[in-house]
């Protein structure tokens, strides 16, 4: 059953095939075999697990089941889920427990799906690999000795070994589609604010959003319909009402504009990528829409944008983390410096301190005008390309990423790590939403097609993914550790 | 040499919301420690800020008294830095877009003349827990029921030229919040608190000396005595060959003299930059138009009114202005009685004298206005005379009745007018003093006006003194004279 989408297991579910105990059990079962060897899960809460599927099952029985009652999922450790820990996967908070839920989790909850636990993460969102979690790597259902990506790559390895059939991750630069893309699944940024972020450790407060993880484009339109909507408990999400994501799957693409930015089919994109990406475009044109070429000319400021925004906000946002009323805190201080300096030495790992001191230097007298406030420009800049190109095409689709996952270990320097998010980065800067779907294999490891819509286009990037997927098979691959394990 | 003081103030005023300005917490003070902080006051991981709107509206009122500019869009910085009290790391606040401009404010002096003070700006933020020292031994605690209180910080220009300016200045910022009903303005709660810039220059320069920050100076008392003991410190130091250093000063009250905190080096650098959490405060015409007519009548309207319209000195307007519960008592007796000069006598003299007596506050006086008004309406008609209201006034005070009249009736306190009732009384007294009346006689004319204050008395005591004093005293000339 584990090879069904989630849209199947729903039917299954209504019609009684199956039950959320059967269903869950099975989830639990296959974490408890596999993920000793991929490490997607952080913390399983199996008992909870259980007893929200059997209360699912009830519901279910008392006419009283939505869609997703009973479907099971995984949360990246970074949604702050009542009385189960919440670690970011940092040391800092491995005592962690919340006592709240995210919005997120408390609209699935409402949904009635079960959370089987939650999802090994890069430390704080910061990272394209999840080697930096505290709780080890994670490793690549589809190559053992390569990296899912990150930093939600815990929620990606786990859909694609089908340790659950979806999850949610977040992403601040990246961090939903690229390992979407390095483990053959679709992932969904939606726009700034379509989401909740209340409840969400918070990584970059003015880039975070949270999203699908799934099998399926219709999957993901699924979910989104859940956990979309404005939350008085967050200033930045929107009172824009939410359509059906569901209802525009079927609309034919003819007369599609598709644009290609060129920046993204430049240096350092590899040849098999490159290939994979074009096949597909060659799809879409066999359904009825047109390419162009187009440019976003600021393309190349993006990634030292982010790393100035991203970090200033990421320096002010940890430094609650101090080990005075919460999380780590260090044995014996001599007094406050004492205490501040080794909790936060001993609680973060290198990649978070890195940034929090690229962070804190930017926002410092005499640094915040020509780092900070420039890079601010430069986003308004990035915005205006994408608006630009939107007015001339419906979407953008190019690479997810200019190489698939690649070895475990393999990036050492933090700068060439900095560049995997070459094609996603801007897209959290600019606050449009975008998905990637799985498009091909190179060398047996995944390629992501990355497309991308102007702000609130959910609905498009969903149904042009969609028709996709209803024209190819890459999303129904299966990678080899899952098969081996089947 | 000649030295010229110069002072700014940094004033913070927790505004009266019922809860937070980022959250749902209530702002009560006076709770067990941590009972009135949620996960956002704590700073929990996730949680975000919501901004509170009647802590905005309450800013824009502000603004609006003293007429300043409001920002249409105003917007909330992050001030970092790390102290234990502090839960997030940082403090929201408002650093580089106030919600409020550029204003003035007049304040009246102690010989009647005004000055405009200046406002910088004010901005909105909130406030930060409290570490407790003293309660745990050996540790320190941390109680956050303060944290995110809202505080409207009011930045005066540096106007002040000395402690005395800078009192009624503070005074008067006291007297609109008040007014208002944006704080409770109790300053020995920390409801309004204190920062004070101060430096010294030869006079007839015009460049600044180099400023000390005298750090939360919480009393008006405290502010003229931190000033005073400062700008001595700074004018010797300077005598002496000395520089004054830019530098964080705390005064200490109990041995009256400030100490230095932090010098400009050790300063920190807040790292100020836009809260990403929150959205920028946008205020459109309406919504101030919709404020400003809801603003209540500003103390120095109606110093200006009390004075044009009721004809009050400047004085006994200022006074009677000074606080929103002062003006209201005293327009509810004015009203009542009628006549705003008794008003205005009556409440600074005797309802202010007991007040201070017992140290209360006119909101908790034990007489109302309208009892008080009743009882000088009983004078101006001449139902009683002038000492007889003040038996009556003790009396109501105390409890002894529920009206001027009642108590009037049942103390037999009631004036005696009757002239046949009153000269029946002074030739009784005149029979009864044979020794004064021969000593009055045998006065020389000018003379005897005086001593027909023993007389008076005599009669008013015979009366238990319901005598009309007016009366008595014309009839008893006339009676004693006629005696000559």
């Amino acid at each position: 059953m584990h090879d069904q989408t989630l849209t199947q297991l729903a039917a299954a579910l209504a019609s009684g095939e199956l039950s959320s105990r059967e269903l869950t059990a099975h989830y639990l079962k296959r974490i408890e075999r596999f993920d000793g060897t991929l490490n997607s899960y952080i913390t399983v809460t199996a008992d909870q697990a259980l007893e929200r599927a059997e209360a699912a099952d009830k519901a279910r029985a008392a006419g009283k089941a939505g869609l997703l009652t009973g479907i099971p999922l995984a949360l990246k450790d970074i949604f702050c889920t009542q009385g189960v820990k919440t670690t970011c996967g940092s040391k800092m908070l491995d005592n962690f427990i919340a006592p709240y839920d995210a919005t997120v989790v408390e609209r699935l909850s409402a949904a009635g799906t079960v959370s089987l636990g939650k999802t090994n993460m890069d430390e704080f969102a910061m990272g394209s690999s999840n080697e930096n979690s505290h709780y080890g790597a994670v490793k690549n259902p589809w190559d053992l000795s390569a990296v899912p990506g990150g930093s939600s790559g815990g929620s990606a390895a786990a859909v694609a070994a089908d340790l659950a059939p979806a999850a949610l991750g977040t992403d601040t630069g990246g961090s939903i589609r690229q390992p979407a893309a390095f483990c053959g699944i679709t992932g969904l940024k939606p726009t700034y604010g379509r989401v909740s972020r209340f409840g969400i450790i918070a990584y970059a407060s003015s880039l975070d959003q949270a999203g699908p993880m799934a099998r399926s484009a219709e999957d993901c339109a699924h979910l989104m319909n859940v956990i979309s909507g404005h939350d008085g408990r967050d200033s930045t999400s929107v009172t824009r009402g939410v359509p059906d994501y569901t209802e525009t799957l079927g609309a034919p693409l003819s007369g599609l504009k598709i644009g290609l930015p060129k920046e993204y089919f430049g240096d350092g994109l590899t040849t098999e990528v490159e290939q994979a990406v074009r096949e597909a475009i060659k799809v879409y044109e066999s359904l009825g829409a047109t390419v162009r070429e187009v440019s976003l000319p600021h393309t190349h400021y993006a990634i030292p944008a982010y790393y100035v925004i991203a970090p200033a906000e990421a320096s002010s946002n940890l430094s609650r983390y101090d080990g005075v009323r919460f999380g780590h805190r260090c044995d014996d201080p001599s007094d406050l410096f004492d205490l501040y300096t080794r909790s936060r030495a001993e609680g973060f790992g290198d990649e978070v301190k890195r940034r929090i001191l690229i962070g804190t230097h930017t926002l410092s007298e005499g640094f915040f005008d020509a780092y900070y406030k420039k890079a601010q420009q430069v986003r308004r800049l990035i915005r205006q390309d994408f608006l630009d190109a939107f007015e001339e095409v419906d979407v953008l689709m190019g690479p997810a990423s200019p190489t698939p996952a690649f070895d475990l270990g393999a990036k050492k320097d933090p700068v060439s790590m900095y560049l995997q998010d070459i094609y996603t980065i801007a897209v959290n800067l600019a606050g449009i939403p975008g998905i990637s779907i799985p498009a091909g294999l190179a060398a047996n490891r995944p390629v992501g097609l990355q497309i991308l819509g102007t702000h609130f286009a959910e609905a498009k990037l969903l149904n042009v993914a969609h028709q996709f997927q209803q024209a190819t098979d890459w999303h129904l691959q299966r990678p080899a550790f899952a098969l081996e394990n089947a | 040499m000649q030295w010229e003081t110069v002072i700014g103030l940094e004033v913070h005023v927790q505004l009266a919301t019922r809860s937070k300005i980022f959250s749902g917490a209530p702002t009560a003070f006076g709770a067990e420690p941590n009972t009135q902080a949620c996960a956002v006051d704590l700073g929990l991981p996730g949680v975000l800020p919501v901004v509170n709107e009647q802590a905005v509206a309450m800013a824009v009122q502000f603004g609006l008294a003293v007429h300043a500019e409001i920002a249409e869009v105003s917007i909330f910085d992050r001030k970092n830095y790390f102290y234990p009290d502090l839960p997030k790391g940082y403090q929201t606040s408002q650093m580089y877009h106030p919600i409020v401009g550029p204003g003035e404010v007049e304040v009246t002096l102690d010989d009647d003349t005004t000055r405009r003070i200046r406002i910088h700006h004010a901005h909105l933020e909130e406030d930060a827990g409290k570490s407790l020292h003293e309660d745990i031994h050996g540790m320190t605690g941390i109680d956050l029921n303060r944290a995110g209180t809202p505080l409207l910080e009011i930045v005066s220009e540096p106007d002040m030229r000395n402690a005395k300016e800078a009192v009624a200045y503070l005074k008067a910022l006291h007297s609109i919040v008040t007014y208002l009903g944006i704080s409770d303005g109790n300053m020995a709660e920390g409801s309004m608190r204190c920062d004070v810039n101060v430096s010294v220059r030869p006079k007839g320069q015009e460049a600044f000396g180099t400023r000390a920050e005298i750090k939360n100076v919480n009393s008006f008392r405290f502010v003229e005595r931190a000033i005073a003991f400062e700008v001595e410190r700074q004018i010797e130091l300077i005598e002496d060959g000395g520089k004054v250093v830019q530098e964080t000063r705390l005064y200490d009250p109990d041995r009256d003299e400030t100490r230095s905190m932090r010098t400009k080096e050790e300063a920190n650098d807040y790292r100020y930059f836009p809260c990403p959490d929150l959205l920028p405060v946008v205020l459109d015409q309406a919504y101030l138009d919709h404020l400003r007519g809801q603003l209540p009548e500003l103390p120095a309207d109606k110093r200006e009114r009390f004075q044009s319209a009721l004809g009050l000195s400047a004085y006994d307007a200022s006074v009677l202005s000074a606080s929103r519960e002062m003006a209201e008592f005293f327009e509810e007796t004015f009203d009542v009685c009628g006549d705003a000069k008794q008003a205005a006598n009556w409440v600074q003299g005797e309802l202010s004298g007991a007040l201070n007596r017992e140290n209360l506050g006119v909101a908790q006086s034990p007489i109302t206005a309208r009892q008080l008004g009743e009882l000088i309406a009983r004078v101006i008609d001449g139902t009683i005379n002038g000492k007889a209201a003040k038996q009556v006034f003790q009396a109501l005070w105390n409890g002894q009745g529920e009206s001027a009249d009642e108590v009037i009736e049942s103390k037999g306190l009631k004036q005696v007018t009757d002239t046949g009732a009153i000269e029946a009384m002074i030739d009784q007294v005149i029979q009864e003093s044979p020794v004064q009346v021969a000593q009055y006689r045998d006065a020389e004319p000018d003379k005897r006006g005086k001593m027909i204050g023993y007389f008076v008395g005599q009669v008013m005591k015979a009366s238990r003194g319901t005598a009309n004093p007016q009366q008595v005293n014309g009839l008893l000339k006339e009676k004693l004279d006629a005696l000559v």
